[in-house]
């Protein structure tokens, strides 16, 4: 994230020195373009603080936990796609389940499904992509994170 | 004016709705509409300390970067290169996945290929540097390798698949708005 400002602050004084009146031009389109996603984002962001509400890491630590064999990978693959939870949280819940002794494998596939596919930003993916394909890069992106979990799931 | 004014309204009265019910969980005290307050407060602020900064570098992008450029690197004609060129661009970022989206629009915008965008949203969700950093931290090296190898050929692989897929269809990458 520092980075991230960093390269912004960077980026921002070379456009302005190189030409001010399209550096503006640009804050302009940019801007534009965050204002119009703004309604959209912030909606989304409700449902998923509702979901966080109703599926706390707790409870998603015993429900991961608890699940064991094809049973276990299945509804880690089912939260990881529905959950929306970022780095600073899923990680660490990874380690957690990791130490109380839950398989590499449904860890995988948590993780991959939770980064790979998401149904809660079902509705802003379909504001760019349109329903259709957003749900086909979805439900291939499951597939492949299963995939993925699975093999780690044998050299772990 | 005034269908400006429901539009608006149209567009923000979940969110005023939403403003509304934390306000009375806080009053009353509603202990289920707080905790629900605080967990958007919490996915807020992460949206709030990125998407500006990600919107100020698409609009410089946007204005500076001309569009002959993009077709010949990451455009319909690019070569297999022109995967290593978005796999790169997508690993320097910072964010979760929704941030990607208006990134991918303008990337297909400038004439990118419809294989690259999505090879750029599977390498976005997938090979994050920062975030690949916290995984390390947390999950070991070993795994982070692993899942970091296993998804390269199968997100390029949905790229080709999707690209396949929509091949005489008149798809278009839409900025919202």
């Amino acid at each position: 994230m520092t980075g991230l400002a960093i390269a912004v602050t960077l980026a921002l004084a070379v456009s302005v020195i190189a030409d001010s009146k399209k550096t503006l031009a640009g804050l302009k389109k940019g801007a534009k373009m965050f204002l119009n996603i703004l309604p959209a984002l912030l909606t989304v962001l409700i449902l998923v603080s509702v979901f966080l509400y109703a599926m706390p890491a707790p409870i998603l630590t015993v429900w991961l936990g608890k699940g064991t064999g094809w049973a276990g990978v299945f509804s880690a693959a089912l939260l990881g796609s529905i959950s929306l939870i970022p780095g600073f949280i899923a990680f660490p819940l990874g380690a957690i389940l990791v130490r109380s002794g839950v398989s590499y494998q449904v860890i995988a596939v948590f993780i991959t499904t939770l980064m790979m596919v998401g149904i809660l930003t079902l509705p802003l993916e379909a504001k760019y992509f349109g329903w259709k394909v957003s749900i086909l890069r979805n439900t291939l992106s499951f597939f492949g994170a299963l995939l993925i979990g699975l093999l780690m799931g044998i050299f772990l | 004016m005034k269908n400006k004014i429901t539009a608006t309204l149209k567009q923000y009265g979940f969110l005023i709705l939403f403003g509304i019910f934390i306000l009375l969980s806080y009053l009353l005290p509603f202990a289920a509409g707080i905790a629900i307050g605080k967990n958007f407060f919490m996915f807020f602020l992460e949206m709030a300390a990125i998407l500006p900064l990600m919107f100020i570098l698409i609009g410089l992008f946007e204005v500076w970067v001309p569009r002959e450029n993009i077709i010949r690197h990451l455009g319909p004609e690019a070569g297999a290169m022109s995967i290593l060129w978005v796999v790169l661009l997508a690993m320097l970022q910072a964010g979760p996945l929704y941030a990607a989206f208006p990134v991918a629009a303008l990337l297909w915008k400038k004439g990118c290929s419809v294989r690259n965008v999505f090879i750029y949203l599977g390498a976005f969700s997938t090979l994050k540097i920062p975030m690949l950093a916290f995984e390390i931290g947390f999950l070991g090296l070993k795994f982070s390798l692993l899942r970091a190898l296993f998804s390269l050929p199968v997100f390029v692989g949905i790229g080709y698949l999707l690209a396949w897929h929509l091949r005489n269809k008149s798809f278009a990458v839409k900025e919202p708005g």
